[in-house]
């Protein structure tokens, strides 16, 4: 039995064991089932067992007397037991006394309760008789009353049928004096004569069949007749404002004329004072000019927010009257009135158009866009009548928006063109000695910042359109198709393509034909600019253009950055390349030229390196130049400390002459090709115009490639005598110590200087090379 | 090497002379046959004691006969110097016993006549007439152009009139074609950036691209099927396609070499097959069709086809259309300075480099058979 405590411990545990439930006497009964559950629901189990019952809790619902005694018999010292035993007592005797006083206060309660019912037993046995007696005097009362109400009756009737009577007689007065009435007012009140007629005629019309009634009723069609046709006359000949019309041909209608031909009458009426105003707000208008004499129309008298405004007052006021008549007048009808309104709010649209198309220039746009705005409010209230007008009224806006926003991009096309141009002319422009010129990366900087400022106070201009408090701001197209299709496409992202464009233009167009070719330092320039675009501007700008005009999640698709940036890449690889080339060109013409005029053959000994090729060096250092200002250095291949780049240098131009020795003995010519063939196979082809990184160090590299290439194609036309070879020699050994540093690679230049001199010595009469030595010393000297 | 022609006259085997340039040793003029079938090359050499060979070329009409232009050198000049020659009666249609010893059985040209040019300056190359009987030929001589009329069996070279470039600028002839067109009166010349055609009879230009190339032509050749069709290639790179009746702008450009290109040759009968040679060791293959005399859509009769057929074929047609490079031969070592087809094959042709290599391929059997069928 002392299980029973550790059951809860094993209970809440993972595994309730089976032993120590079977040990429990009433606990473990209902609990059993649980025990699944309680595993199931682990980290509850204790709680759980706090709620279990307690056996041993003396004021618990399931105490167990066996249990606690045995409990407290096993748990507790006899001092302990004594003192429990005491209280124990006393506890008892306290409640026994309690019991003892709540069992007296029921009993007296129980008998003052028998004494009150049996009182009210005695009482309700008066109150039976005295109802009684009530019931037969209500019976009395009811006979009598109706004895009074049947003399009455007759009486009542009589009177109720000479009040009819009156009523009447006042409706036949009325009658008879409605043609007096209605002359009366038919001159000054055509609308209370109306009034009353309609009152009268369906009685009329009703008793007809009395030849007095009749009489009366001819007499009132004829003077309605004559109403009617003086309004008939009134609504042809007079210009009324459009209340009046509209009171008139009300009239009208209630005097049963056809709805048909006053329907129409009123549409006339209505076009005219429409036509009128039109013309008023055309005469403003400059009329269309097509001989074109006048090459500049003169200036619109008003603002376009003048016109726009006068326009809606006048026209759109008058137009949404009418119709609003039209439709209260003729019901649902809208048969006549929708072409009609069409027509003259295609009419209005056109005329605008004209007035928009007056505002050339880049004018004031917000005030473009409040004129735009006020149109759209105005409209809004006609287009409720005339739903086929929204699209177009809504067409019309997005088109001047969208011609402002091409107007927009012209603009900062031509005004990239006048920084080129500002570019240029710095370029070109002769510096006076000692006294540089603005950098090339000032010049980029300028450029670069300029171009971004104008295009952010485009997108700036631009976003008036879309301002909070414009209400055209708030169509769906402003919404969405404006701000992906006309900003960022149509403004944005075409500006970006056509800057790409124009840089490329500069490589691919003019460079052959003849037109003046663009300055390499421009090449250099723009091809920088296009690769800053590709890393960041883009991005920028792009982030920029969607945080202004956030693109609408089911917006048209849109052009990604990526594939701009990939554009900008091509663009500026394509103008790098063409860099490359150009100044390659112009290296290679020099060396071809100098190779190509040398008498070879009878040349003397070699004294100096040619000038040419110092020449060369200069031109390169100063490309160096120009290219570093705008390029990284980019990695060199066998990149390692300086000291030992020199040390590698010394060791190649030593080595050099070791190299190619064999190629000078003519004893061997044939291992010659043999060993340069072999050279050929392990060492890498190489590409002369391949596309080049955006370093200074791969620039310079694709320079030299093309510039030495031309001269070992060169030098293989020639026939050389030995001072040719030597000559050759002494150039080449000149141009590897200067150009190996500008180079990526050494072993480019070095195998390049190779085969030049290798195709020398095959192209030698008498191969005798120099002494290295005096090679050396040559060049040192030069 | 530098100097490779066919066998014009030859239309049976596929033969191809190449010219050597060495200062040191007898230059040869290598015979090299080519076995379609047996995919065997064969070579006879003949000796050339002159001087290396710069150009070489070959007579349309008569086998044997041949002619180069070669460096004379002296001690402090070197010349360049035309001369017309005959190769011994057994090689003119290839020999075919003992190949194997091909090296010692060299025989000597027979010199039929000298160009004499002491007057004109060095020979760039000499053209013969390309449809007539082998007695008339032009040489380029410095800024000169020469007809010559051979006779008495070509025996005899007469000089029956010339003209010469003048002005400023670089005036020396890089190279020349003899138009196929018009009764053969027509010769294309380049000269620096310079395109400029020839009538033969008054010997007066008719047509000048200035500025063809960007930087030195360095050969032209006329399509041999469309008569103002004329391909140029030159130190910039390009392949530059011209109708000489519209002389401002190029009808198109190729860029494929990576450096100098040094010759362009229209397959004779295929005129959409364009062969380059460059300086960057590559020969490339291009199919030009857009610009060939090929007709791009309806190659069937329509008659035999039926509707849907016929779209069908269109589709196919419309499908190659684009001009594209079919196959670039990276088999040399070192610059291309020759490429040339053969007039026997026209699936065949041969390129040259500088250090000897002589390569032979085919046109790609896929697409000779879209050609052909």
């Amino acid at each position: 039995m002392a299980a029973v405590t550790t059951e809860s411990g094993a209970g809440s545990g993972a595994a309730g064991s089976p032993e120590a439930t079977g040990g429990s006497t009433g606990g473990g009964g209902w609990r059993r089932p649980h025990g699944p559950l309680q595993r199931y629901y682990g980290p509850s189990t204790a709680e759980a067992a706090e709620a279990a019952p307690d056996p041993t809790d003396i004021n618990g619902p399931h105490f167990d007397p066996e249990v606690f005694m045995t409990k407290v018999r096993s748990e507790c010292p006899l001092g302990q037991l004594l003192a429990r035993e005491a209280a124990l007592g006393r506890e008892i005797r306290a409640l026994d006394s309690d019991m003892q006083t709540l069992l007296y206060e029921n009993y007296n309660k129980f008998i003052s309760a028998t004494d009150t019912i049996r009182k009210m037993k005695v009482d309700f046995r008066h109150m039976e008789a005295e109802m009684d007696d009530l019931a037969a005097n209500m019976a009395a009362i009811s006979a009598s009353s109706a004895r009074v109400s049947a003399a009455l009756q007759d009486r009542h009737r009589r009177g109720a049928q000479l009040a009819g009577v009156q009523a009447l007689l006042r409706k036949l007065q009325a009658l008879v004096e409605v043609p007096g009435r209605l002359r009366r007012w038919a001159g000054t009140e055509p609308a209370r004569a109306l009034r009353c007629h309609a009152r009268a005629r369906a009685v009329l019309r009703h008793y007809r069949h009395l030849p007095s009634f009749r009489a009366i009723e001819d007499e009132s069609h004829a003077i309605m007749a004559d109403l009617a046709q003086r309004l008939r006359t009134r609504l042809r000949c007079e210009t009324l404002d459009p209340k009046e019309l509209t009171e008139c041909v009300e009239m009208l209608l209630q005097l049963e004329e056809p709805a048909e031909e006053l329907s129409e009458e009123f549409l006339s009426q209505a076009g005219a004072r429409l036509e009128a105003e039109l013309a008023a707000l055309e005469a403003e208008l400059p009329t269309a000019d097509p001989s074109g004499t006048a090459s500049t129309p003169p200036p619109p008298a008003s603002d376009i927010l003048d016109f726009v405004d006068r326009g809606s007052s006048a026209f759109v006021g008058t137009l949404c009257q009418l119709a609003g008549s039209y439709r209260a007048l003729f019901g649902g009808d809208t048969g006549h009135l929708e072409p009609f309104a069409a027509a003259l709010a295609t009419r209005y649209f056109a005329l605008l158009e004209r007035r928009l198309a007056l505002e050339r220039g880049l004018g004031d746009t917000s005030l473009l866009v409040r004129a735009l705005d006020r149109f759209h409010r105005r409209l809004r209230a006609l287009l409720e009548l005339l739903p086929a007008g929204a699209d177009a009224a809504a067409a019309l806006v997005a088109r001047a928006a969208r011609e402002r926003v091409d107007r927009y991009l012209r603009a900062l096309q031509t005004f990239f063109l006048g920084c080129l141009g500002d570019v240029r002319q710095a370029l070109a422009a002769p510096r006076p000695p000692g006294k540089e010129g603005p950098g090339l990366p000032d010049l980029l900087a300028t450029l670069a910042a300029s171009v971004l400022g104008q295009l952010k106070a485009v997108l700036a201009y631009v976003q008036l359109f879309t301002a909070r408090d414009v209400a055209f701001a708030s169509l769906p197209y402003f919404k969405g198709e404006f701000c992906v299709t006309a900003v960022r496409e149509g403004l944005v992202v075409a500006f970006v393509r056509w800057l790409c464009r124009t840089a490329r233009g500069f490589a691919d167009g003019p460079a052959e034909r003849g037109a003046p070719a663009a300055p390499p330092a421009l090449l250099l320039l723009l091809a920088r600019l296009c690769l800053d675009y590709e890393n960041s501007t883009i991005s920028y700008i792009l982030t920029l253009t969607d945080e202004q005009f956030p693109p609408q999640d089911s917006g048209p698709a849109v052009t990604p950055g990526p594939a701009l940036c990939a554009e900008a890449r091509a663009a500026a690889q394509r103008l790098l390349d063409h860099y490359v080339q150009v100044q390659g060109a112009a290296v290679a013409q020099m060396l071809r030229k100098s190779v190509e005029t040398r008498d070879w053959l009878g040349t003397v000994e070699p004294r100096n390196v040619r000038a040419v090729m110092k020449r060369v060096v200069e031109d390169i250092t100063a490309i160096d130049v120009q290219v570093g200002q705008l390029f990284e250095e980019g990695v060199r291949r066998a990149q390692s400390s300086d000291s030992s780049r020199r040390a590698f240098s010394v060791y190649s131009s030593s080595r050099a002459p070791g190299r190619y020795a064999p190629s000078y003995t003519p004893s061997a010519p044939m291992d010659t090709h043999l060993l340069s063939n072999i050279q050929k196979l392990f060492s890498e082809r190489i590409d002369i115009f391949s596309p080049v990184e955006f370093n200074k160090v791969s620039v310079l590299t694709g320079i030299i490639k093309i510039s030495l290439k031309t001269l070992l194609e060169c030098v293989r036309l020639r026939t050389l005598g030995r001072f040719g070879l030597q000559q050759v020699q002494v150039d080449g050994h000149y141009l590897q110590l200067y150009l190996w540093r500008f180079a990526s690679d050494e072993r480019v230049v070095q195998g390049l200087l190779d085969e030049v001199a290798a195709s020398a010595a095959h192209r030698c009469l008498d191969p005798v090379p120099m002494e290295h030595s005096v090679v050396e010393l040559i060049c040192e000297r030069g | 090497a530098r100097a490779l022609t066919p066998q014009t006259a030859e239309t049976d085997a596929i033969r191809f002379l190449v010219g050597t340039q060495s200062l040191r040793y007898d230059n040869q003029i290598h015979i090299i046959d080519f076995d379609d079938e047996n995919n065997i090359i064969n070579k006879n050499v003949l000796l050339h004691q002159v001087g290396e060979i710069w150009h070489i070329s070959t007579s349309p009409a008569d086998k044997g006969v041949l002619a180069t232009c070669y460096n004379k050198t002296s001690d402090t000049k070197v010349m360049t110097c035309a001369a017309v020659w005959r190769m011994p009666k057994e090689l003119e249609s290839g020999s075919h016993e003992s190949p194997d010893d091909s090296s010692s059985n060299t025989q000597t040209l027979e010199l039929l006549c000298h160009l004499d040019n002491t007057a004109h300056g060095n020979m760039a190359c000499v053209m013969w007439e390309p449809m007539g009987d082998g007695k008339k030929i032009i040489s380029l001589a410095d800024n000169n152009i020469l007809l010559w009329d051979l006779q008495e069996s070509s025996a005899k070279a007469l000089l029956s009139s010339s003209t010469a470039l003048e002005g400023k600028g670089q005036l020396k002839f890089t190279s020349g074609r003899w138009s196929p067109h018009h009764n053969c009166t027509q010769i294309a010349t380049a000269n620096d950036t310079t395109v400029r055609g020839w009538d033969t009879r008054s010997m007066r230009q008719i047509y000048c691209i200035e500025n063809a190339h960007g930087q030195l032509v360095r050969d032209l050749d006329f399509n041999p099927n469309k008569q103002y069709y004329l391909a140029s290639c030159g130190d910039d790179c390009k392949v530059k396609f011209w109708d000489t009746r519209n002389v401002t702008e190029p009808v198109k450009i190729l860029e494929e070499h990576s450096h100098w290109v040094w010759n362009v040759r229209y397959n004779h009968s295929h005129d959409q097959l364009i062969l380059t040679g460059s300086s960057d060791s590559r020969v490339i293959l291009s199919n030009m069709v857009s610009i060939s005399s090929e007709p791009f859509g309806h190659m069937v009769d329509d008659d035999e086809l039926s509707d849907q057929e016929d779209q069908h074929q269109e589709e196919k047609i419309k499908e190659p259309l684009q001009d594209s490079v079919i196959a670039t031969y990276e088999e040399h070592e070192d610059s291309v300075y020759a490429v040339e087809w053969s007039s026997a094959d026209p699936w065949l042709f041969a390129s040259l480099s500088y250090d000897g290599r002589l390569v032979i391929n085919r046109v790609p059997r896929a697409l000779k058979y879209h050609i052909l069928l």
